[in-house]
């Protein structure tokens, strides 16, 4: 984390006729009630982490919980009420308004809930929306554009307008868009949201396809927690304004900071999400049976051969080193203990 | 007591009746008051008191404050006159370039102002006329009459009636397809064969300037009123006002500033049409999802971008529905504006009812109204045309409405020149048909109207007198008997009731204008005509509204009726009554109550089609019947959009009451008539106007602040 794109320091956001007079009254200890009483909405409360280059940070919360304010405070849309926020090193707080526009038309890309589509433009039209504002020649940003359809299978639709396409459709179109000008940051808010579960699943799988290729720095916002754990590289839990934990998807299931995110956690089919590597026992590297496992595996995908051994089950990595093990009845704690009998 | 203690409106209701009408019996008629026929300011009388402010002598009739309050607003209409009248000869002289003489000339700047806008839509006109009618006017504004002289090409025809009957085919076929194509096709045929082309072409010259003038405006004053709350909050109140204030209220003061004729005409609409252009543009602004907006912002739009390349285009149909609210009512401007002398169909049809010549007043009037189906029909469409793909189409698919066009052209010039030799003595059908040398049903529709005053002249007569006598002198008198402060009491009273405080105060305002004002007596005139017919119109509109509601074709058959109703101009409907009726109370009434009750039925149909399926199948699945469904189910939820009905059926009483001054009534339309034709009319005519429209805003208040009430109380907000 030496070089964070995305940077935050003591976020806030607070909405309301007197926040900043209020905000700085606390002294940064905001009282979401007290700030009621007045009149005020508190939606960011404290907000301080960072994203690295090529990370993907989901922002998991229930509506209301501040998320989607946070996205739009990082992008600028609305502005911060105190704390500083840095892409790449530079204070977004400071930059004027060109330099803002500047950020957005190189830097930055969105994807929307809603599609927010240009209902009077085609798919490709819609596509080379940002490259023409940017100012490059028609036919170029169309030239560039119909990569961008073809980059997320809409190939033969280009000249379809928004209301003839499905709503998987018109967010391909959502996220080629925002694509389109090679962003480095990209944010997500909520995208796959308004879409149909089966839908959902293959936006889902088309996304971390298009993330292996493209290694953006992300930020994906959403209220379902499966998909933030299959997403993630990391995840931040929100409610009421405060990010209540931001941690990997493994350690947020197995060490809960918060009652609040326990209850998250409880009902989530450990044997997907944990890795082998996350449950594995570093020390005791002796005794163990011919089978090796790698550590990447999901413990889903290996449990069967695992508990058909009777010795701890060798851990190795992508080198075939042996890392680690891991006992059989280690397995049947991970993904059956530790649940309803602790309530 | 329980039933008070149950429904605490109730009792706060009849208190507020048992003090208005203990006020009325208490407060007795004084021995010298008799309604005014004449104008007060005008007669001399000893009795009169007068009081002197700012310079300004008003004379009135004094009586008990609690009978009539004193006319403390009557300085108003004179200072506002005197104003325009100061700052168009007085104020601000300066020197201009006369372009005739050749030499500077001293002139107030706003009558130079004036002049200017004037000489530029007078060019405008012109132009357009140039074109549909032939004319040199133009070409000579921009060369000299030596050019023309000189240059025989210059004396250019206008289009053949058949290039323009073409065109209108044509792009009724693009926006919308061959069923408007017909129509528009057929209507452009029966003008030109009813020798009322001229007229026609003049009106739609008029509309072709006013309408894209008011367009650009009352976008720009959207975009401004969007984009900065202060510019809403500045237009807000006079948005309210203008679309309660009469139309030909505003006639008169234009009339000051920028004289009689098209010209006056043209601004004066412009001043009527972007009021609703703005609402529209400013709705249709707001409606852009944010999220829309932020990918434009994300996709680094600046403002400039963001407004016109992604708010604008995605508010698309807002905004063209603002264009039909701009035609509609430019085009209804221009058949009233002939009492400021625009010409045009309005002009003939004004012409023809001061005759009395029905027949032909029927055949301007069929024009007018056919002409606004099309206007309508036509502007819609285009607002509900969606944008198609042209890229893969060839030359000739994507341009082959403009070739079509091209190919009429021709062949109209072809045919104008074989007419030219077929007609060689009178006039040249194929190239246009003169003013009312075309065939002619008015002996017809006169003979007929002669007919029916023969047959039916008994019938008419008794009712006529049994409504005039037995409902409407009667409900007058009641009217006129209501002393001010009963009358304050109880709309002030209605104010506290529905809307707290603030509704109290708003009503206590705009009721304190006019009691004020020296036309108090008259607007009570004007409410109780307008109280006749929103009654009737609302009994018949709920009644047919219900009764077409129980089978979907007849409800859409019904809401088919009320669109082709309202777009004709008020006017129109005179024709018809006076037909029947002649020149009587009861023709207005009955055009009110016509009028009025498009949409009475149009919000009772809507009204019980918002209340959700979803409640509908609750019911039916409950066991109710359909009657038990009307009236348990739909009535209490469609209720307040019924209300929203009421207040749209006032206005447009209203509005007919005052032009319904034309036939002859005795109420504030009858002064705006006289201010018309005065030429110190212009404070009293905008005085007057006002006045009506505080009429209409009073209502207005009360009912919006309830349905908004009734239905944050059912939570359908």
């Amino acid at each position: 984390m030496s070089n964070p794109v995305i940077k935050c320091e003591n976020v806030f956001k607070i909405f309301g006729s007197n926040a900043e007079k209020m905000l700085q009254d606390s002294n940064g200890n905001v009282d979401a009630k007290t700030f009621q009483e007045n009149g005020c909405i508190v939606g960011v409360n404290n907000a301080s982490f960072e994203v690295a280059k090529g990370e993907m940070l989901v922002v998991m919360g229930l509506s209301g919980s501040g998320k989607s304010t946070l996205l739009r405070c990082i992008s600028r849309l609305t502005d911060a009420t105190g704390g500083k926020i840095f892409i790449e090193g530079q204070d977004l707080l400071e930059l004027n308004n060109k330099q803002l526009i500047d950020l957005r038309r190189n830097k930055m890309g969105m994807v929307f809930q809603s599609f927010a589509l240009l209902p009077h433009k085609t798919v490709v039209e819609n596509i080379a929306f940002p490259l023409q504002i940017k100012g490059i020649e028609i036919e170029d940003s169309i030239a560039k554009a119909m990569d961008m359809v073809k980059l997320v299978g809409l190939e033969g639709r280009e000249n379809y307008f928004p209301r003839e396409l499905s709503g998987g459709q018109q967010q391909r179109v959502g996220i080629a868009r925002s694509l389109a000008v090679e962003p480095d940051i990209w944010f997500l808010d909520e995208p796959f949201s308004a879409l149909d579960p089966l839908i959902r699943k293959e936006m889902q799988d088309e996304f971390l396809r298009l993330q292996e290729k493209l290694q953006k720095t992300i930020m994906f916002i959403t209220h379902d927690f499966d998909e933030a754990l299959k997403l993630a590289d990391r995840i931040a839990i929100m409610k009421d304004g405060i990010i209540e934990q931001l941690d990997t998807p493994a350690n947020i299931v197995l060490n809960p900071a918060t009652e609040y995110v326990r209850k998250f956690t409880e009902e989530v089919p450990r044997e997907k999400v944990l890795l082998i590597e996350d449950v594995m026992d570093k020390s005791d590297t002796k005794d163990l049976s011919e089978l090796k496992v790698s550590k990447d595996e999901t413990i889903e995908n290996v449990a069967e051969k695992i508990l058909s051994q009777d010795k701890s089950v060798a851990v190795i990595d992508n080198d075939n080193k042996i890392i680690g093990s891991i006992n059989p009845t280690k397995i049947i704690n991970t993904v059956f203990g530790g649940r309803k009998n602790n309530n | 007591m329980e039933f008070i203690k149950k429904y605490p409106k109730v009792f706060q209701w009849l208190f507020l009746l048992l003090i208005f009408f203990g006020l009325c019996f208490a407060i007795e008629v004084p021995e010298t008051y008799k309604f005014i026929r004449g104008q007060a300011e005008f007669v001399k009388d000893p009795n009169q008191n007068f009081y002197i402010f700012l310079g300004k002598e008003v004379r009135y009739y004094p009586f008990d404050v609690f009978w009539r309050l004193p006319p403390l607003l009557g300085w108003l209409p004179i200072w506002i006159n005197d104003s325009l009248f100061f700052l168009m000869n007085e104020w601000l002289p300066m020197e201009f370039w006369n372009e005739d003489t050749q030499s500077y000339k001293t002139r107030p700047l706003v009558l130079q102002i004036t002049r200017e806008v004037t000489s530029i839509m007078t060019f405008l006109i012109e132009l357009i006329r140039d074109i549909l009618l032939g004319g040199l006017k133009t070409i000579v504004a921009f060369t000299s009459w030596d050019f023309v002289g000189s240059n025989s090409w210059a004396k250019m025809p206008g289009l053949p009636w058949t290039i323009v009957a073409a065109g209108a085919a044509i792009l009724a076929y693009q926006l919308s397809g061959k069923g408007l194509a017909l129509f528009a096709g057929l209507v452009m045929v029966y003008i030109s064969i009813f020798g009322q082309w001229k007229p026609s072409m003049q009106t739609l010259s008029f509309i072709l300037v006013a309408a894209p003038l008011s367009f650009v405006f009352g976008l720009g004053l959207g975009i401004a009123a969007f984009k900065n709350k202060r510019v809403e909050k500045a237009l807000y109140p006079i948005l309210l006002v203008m679309q309660t204030m009469p139309q030909y209220a505003v006639l008169v003061p234009a009339l000051v500033l920028f004289g009689v004729g098209d010209h006056a005409a043209v601004i004066i609409t412009m001043i009527v049409a972007v009021p609703p252009m703005i609402l529209l543009t400013l709705l249709g602004l707001r409606a852009v999802p944010p999220e829309v907006i932020e990918a434009g912002r994300m996709s680094g739009c600046n403002n400039w971008q963001l407004m016109f390349k992604v708010l604008i285009p995605t508010a698309r149909r807002d905004i063209l529905i603002g264009v039909n609210q701009v035609i509609m009512v430019c085009f209804s401007m221009a058949v009233i504006s002939a009492f400021i002398g625009a010409k045009g169909l309005g002009f003939n049809l004004l012409l023809a009812l001061n005759q009395l010549n029905i027949g032909l007043a029927l055949e301007a009037g069929l024009c007018i109204s056919l002409i606004a189906i099309l206007l309508d029909k036509m502007s819609l469409a285009w607002a509900n045309k969606q944008v198609d793909y042209f890229g893969n189409l060839t030359f000739y698919e994507r341009n082959k409405n403009a070739i079509y066009f091209g190919i009429a052209v021709f062949i109209g010039i072809v045919l104008a020149y074989l007419g030219s030799f077929y007609f060689k003595q009178g006039f040249n059908y194929l190239f246009e048909v003169p003013h009312n040398k075309g065939i002619s049903t008015a002996d017809f529709w006169n003979k007929g109207v002669d007919w029916i005053f023969d047959t039916f002249f008994v019938y008419i007569k008794a009712f006529n007198t049994w409504l005039i006598v037995e409902v409407l002198q009667p409900m007058r008198a009641l009217y006129l008997r209501m002393p001010a402060v009963a009358t304050i009491v109880l709309v002030v009273g209605a104010g506290y009731l529905i809307g707290g405080i603030r509704s109290a105060l708003v009503v206590c305002g705009l009721t304190l204008f006019i009691a004020l004002s020296p036309w108090w007596d008259r607007a009570l005139v004007t409410t109780y005509m307008a109280t006749f017919g929103v009654i009737v119109s609302c009994i018949i509109g709920f009644t047919v509204g219900t009764l077409c509601f129980q089978n979907k074709h007849s409800t859409s058959f019904m809401l088919g009726v009320c669109d082709i109703f309202q777009t004709f101009p008020s006017f129109v409907y005179l024709i018809p009554v006076m037909m029947l009726f002649g020149i009587t109370d009861t023709s207005v009434l009955i055009a009110v109550i016509v009028y009025a009750t498009i949409p009475a039925t149009r919000y009772t149909i809507e009204g019980l089609r918002s209340v959700p399926t979803a409640l509908h199948d609750a019911a039916t699945m409950s066991g109710v019947n359909k009657f038990q469904r009307l009236t348990k189910i739909e009535f209490p939820l469609a209720f307040p959009h019924m209300m929203l009905g009421l207040n749209q059926t006032i206005v447009f009483a209203l509005f007919m009451v005052i032009i319904g001054a034309f036939i002859g009534t005795e109420d504030l339309g009858q002064y705006i008539l006289k201010a018309l034709s005065d030429k110190n009319g212009a404070g009293i005519g905008l005085t007057l106007g006002i006045c009506v429209a505080f009429i209409g805003l009073i209502f207005d208040n009360l009912i919006r602040t309830w349905v908004d009430n009734r239905k944050k109380h059912l939570g359908i907000a």
